[in-house]
């Protein structure tokens, strides 16, 4: 099994997610320069946290039309996991990996605390390993995470189960003081439509050790590997890579 | 030819604008009785294009490709 962490200029969580992935879950994790491409196949491509293109034009926007985004949408549409974390998770809808987008926070300003999310849906390849409605505390760190989408998005990815997490109280309440950034239905992560993409705003690599404060985002990168040993991948070969 | 198109990018209708809103608040405390402020982006690009129409034709795959996020963006193009 073989992750890949994706690193744009201004990627600045690359090495915290191959860390948590290679030495606190033990998978083989390369870190990938995104102008030399995926020069191999991945069971799972990881876009991590940090101000590609230093968010010029809106965050992801420009990271996402580059020529390793191509083939990372390949590499989601044979099945394979993609995981975007913060500006992951901009690049990924920027990129239509997933539906809506992440923008500007209500009160337009940068926030980075430790929030709390209620798991929506235990049944993904992200979070299997979670229960449903199950409380975790992960931290956010973004001005532009307030997540978007037109009504009738909102109802498919409601009756779909493709909403991931919702910002919540302790108890699990999803209420607007709950909400830190504004976001539509207090959604703070949302998966494909086929669930082998989930973009997350919050950052689970930063809740993954005791140490941290928290260890309750690690679930979603053991619910990755479990999901990749019990299903498999479908291995791209180089010559499905190509353009 | 050479051509200037002037693109200016604004949110669509109804969606919230936090920018504008503060800035909106600050007018306010100045003294400006200001009802409603919007906010946008120009972007002017000189290109090389046959005709008028063919450069707002390009604007118009630049705003599709990168510059405009359908979800939440309008878009209009001047040719200069």
């Amino acid at each position: 099994m073989r992750f890949a962490v994706v690193q744009f200029g201004g990627s600045n969580c690359d090495r915290d997610t191959r860390h948590v992935l290679s030495d606190v879950c033990g998978v083989d994790t390369d870190l990938v320069w995104y102008k030399n491409g995926l020069s191999r196949s991945y069971d799972a491509v990881v876009l991590p946290g940090g101000f590609s293109y230093g968010d010029y034009l809106r965050a992801g926007a420009i990271a996402a039309r580059t020529q390793v985004m191509k083939e990372i949408l390949r590499h989601a549409k044979s099945g394979g996991l993609v995981l975007g974390i913060c500006n992951g998770a901009q690049i990924g809808s920027e990129a239509g990996l997933v539906d809506g987008t992440f923008t500007l926070n209500a009160y337009p300003k940068f926030i980075s605390r430790h929030v709390h999310l209620r798991v929506e849906n235990a049944d993904s390849p992200f979070t299997a390993l979670y229960r449903e409605g199950e409380v975790i505390r992960v931290p956010i760190a973004h001005k532009e995470g307030r997540y978007v989408a037109p009504e009738e998005t909102l109802g498919r990815l409601n009756r779909e189960g493709r909403v991931a997490f919702r910002f919540c109280d302790e108890y699990g309440n999803t209420t607007p003081e709950s909400n830190p950034n504004g976001s539509a239905e207090n959604i703070a992560g949302i998966l494909s439509e086929r669930g082998n993409v989930l973009a997350m705003m919050p950052h689970p690599e930063r809740a993954s050790e005791p140490v941290l404060g928290s260890a309750d985002g690690i679930k979603i990168f053991k619910s990755m590997i479990t999901y990749i040993e019990e299903h498999g991948h479908r291995r791209m070969t180089h010559q499905e890579f190509l353009p | 030819m050479k051509y200037t198109v002037a693109i200016t990018i604004a949110l669509k209708k109804g969606m919230l604008d936090p920018e504008a809103r503060a800035i909106r608040h600050a007018l306010q405390n100045l003294g400006f009785p200001t009802e409603d402020l919007s906010t946008a982006r120009l972007f002017k690009i000189a290109l090389d294009a046959a005709d008028a129409d063919a450069a707002r034709e390009v604007a118009g795959q630049i705003c599709e490709r990168l510059l405009a996020n359908p979800v939440i963006h309008r878009y209009t193009i001047e040719v200069e």
